[in-house]
């Protein structure tokens, strides 16, 4: 307090000027005694520059060349080759999203459970999942689209269906949730597990009603990144969910989601603009999913 | 012995792989007394702590030999850890309230044993909260989360929960080496009014603490116990060179 009022004083009523900010005149005399840390300064701000700017671009693209296109006739109830609506691909998107998580998010969680909090840490058979889920977070895309393709479509008799299309993604993000459930689990503080030995509670009590909560925000993380890759994925639908521009009337039909619309209508190349404009829609369903995700997360993370 | 035996601890062996952490240990803890464990890192200390209510069989490679008796009856022989656990409380080094509001860090303990009634469960909270002395300081805020409490509340909390089960007996290991003087002060205080109700064992690196409120003291050297006795007798006379070189800060 006393410093405080010292400083005022010396600069004569006006207010003290702060002592430690650097001018840029004092800026440019550091860069030239340091020209090396000033050199990294440059490199690291293109850098972030870049991709931000490459970000920028590709988004003003999309929506300069696709915003002339969104037109009401493109959300009609069905598609036919006039409107080439996106709305049946909208819907099939959702469904897709939905059964896909409604597989592998239990079953990728309750892996995920099993390797941190029932198996013996370093153990062989989690050393063996662990090997497995690596390797299948390292497959190309277009690999489980075949094996969708050999299993689900045609051993199974399926046909290109929706069913076969969401068993085919479950298995490719599975290793997307086991290992971020995996560490947000490892995350979740030893002592809170001490705590609640402590008080008499079992491990499927502890791990119910502590460690799943407290790892929540992380596990989410994971189920958003695994709805990006749905959303996003062509390679693993066409040869399991098909092309059909409908919105699947039952798990056994064949449907399009947002992706694959794009892909089949640059494709024919007749519709590039609409195919424009379903990117603009397919961006704004991202945009809107990592919002709410955030918004989750932000609520778990108080509670 | 005046006090009624509460914990029996016989010819105890305790191994962590291949080191033993414990070496034939005998021990006698009366009831509604407060045991200290003294003695350097490492010595053992806070490993027989967990030994009371089977904390160490969580451990990877821990094998235990001889005999733990609670009221006579052997806790490692046919007895469930979840009963042991809710006869035998135990508060932490650090404080670690669970990421919930302060009401349901509580009502954990009575809810994993069963108690669902929402007003029997605010009564134990209130209890519990009073025993531990931090009522006052919460009662307006049970549903805010226990994080937004001083370390030294949070410490108090954690004495809450252990004791809404309704143990007997209280485990505390370094339960103030997180805390500063004037939180660890009113733990302090807090020990002895709750030693009126339940026995307690605390680990403590802080000797004075030991002389401040401990009735017996035990001092542990590389897994033995070197000399157990009254508080007093232990840091006056001690009768062990060793006890002697230690309470008097030559080593540790």
């Amino acid at each position: 307090m006393e410093l405080k009022e010292k400083g005022g004083q010396r600069a004569g009523g006006a207010p003290a000027r702060p002592i430690n900010r650097t001018g840029a005149f004092a800026r440019l005399r550091s860069a030239l005694r340091h020209p090396g840390s000033f050199l990294v300064l440059v490199l690291v701000l293109a850098a972030a520059l870049f991709t931000v700017s490459m970000l920028l671009f590709i988004i003003w693209h999309i929506v300069s060349n696709g915003i002339a296109f969104l037109k009401p006739s493109l959300f009609e109830f069905t598609y036919n080759s006039i409107n080439v609506s996106l709305f049946p691909a909208l819907v099939t998107t959702f469904y897709a999203t939905a059964l896909a998580l409604a597989v592998s998010a239990p079953v990728g969680i309750l892996c995920a459970v099993y390797l941190v909090e029932y198996a013996k840490r370093g153990s062989r058979a989690v050393e063996a999942v662990r090997l497995a889920t690596e390797t299948l977070s390292g497959i190309p895309s277009i690999v489980y689209g075949l094996f969708g393709m050999l299993f689900f479509v045609t051993a199974l008799g399926w046909g290109y269906s929706l069913l076969a299309g969401t068993l085919t993604l479950s298995i490719m993000i599975l290793p997307l949730i086991v290992r971020s459930t995996e560490e947000a689990l490892l995350s979740v503080p030893d002592s809170y597990r001490e705590a609640s030995f402590g008080l008499g509670a079992g491990r499927l009590r502890t791990v119910f009603a502590i460690v799943l909560p407290s790892a929540a925000p992380g596990i989410l993380a994971g189920v958003i990144l695994s709805i990006g890759r749905i959303v996003g994925e062509t390679a693993a639908l066409i040869y399991t969910a098909g092309t059909v521009a409908q919105i699947p009337p039952d798990v056994f039909a064949s449907g399009r989601t947002l992706a694959i619309h794009m892909y089949v209508l640059s494709n024919e190349g007749l519709y590039t603009g609409q195919s424009y404009a379903t990117a603009v829609v397919l961006l704004g369903v991202v945009f809107l999913l990592n919002a709410l995700s955030g918004l989750a997360a932000k609520k778990l993370t108080k509670g | 012995m005046a006090a009624e035996e509460k914990i029996g601890i016989n010819d105890l062996n305790l191994w962590y792989g291949k080191f033993q952490a414990l070496k034939n240990v005998n021990l006698s803890i009366p009831e509604k007394e407060i045991m200290a464990f003294i003695g350097p890192s490492g010595c053992g200390k806070s490993t027989l702590l967990k030994t009371l209510n089977r904390m160490n069989d969580l451990v990877d490679g821990c094998k235990i030999t001889g005999e733990v008796l609670l009221d006579g009856e052997d806790i490692y022989y046919n007895m469930d850890t979840s009963l042991l656990r809710k006869r035998v409380g135990m508060v932490f080094q650090k404080p670690n309230p669970f990421p919930m509001s302060i009401f349901d860090n509580i009502a954990f303990g009575p809810r994993t044993h069963g108690i669902r009634n929402r007003a029997d469960l605010a009564t134990i909270v209130e209890d519990s909260l009073r025993r531990a002395a931090i009522w006052d300081e919460v009662k307006d805020r049970l549903r805010s989360s226990a994080l937004g409490l001083s370390g030294g509340q949070q410490q108090r909390l954690c004495i809450a929960r252990a004791l809404s089960v309704d143990p007997d007996v209280l485990l505390m290991d370094e339960p103030t080496s997180a805390l500063d003087p004037i939180s660890t002060s009113r733990i302090e205080d807090l020990t002895q009014e709750l030693k009126k109700r339940y026995t307690i064992v605390i680990v403590t690196h802080n000797m004075q603490q030991a002389t401040r409120i401990s009735d017996r003291t035990a001092f542990f050297l590389m897994g033995e116990i070197v000399e157990c006795g009254r508080t007093e007798t232990l840091f006056s006379t001690p009768q062990d060179k060793r006890t002697e070189d230690y309470i008097t800060g030559r080593f540790g």
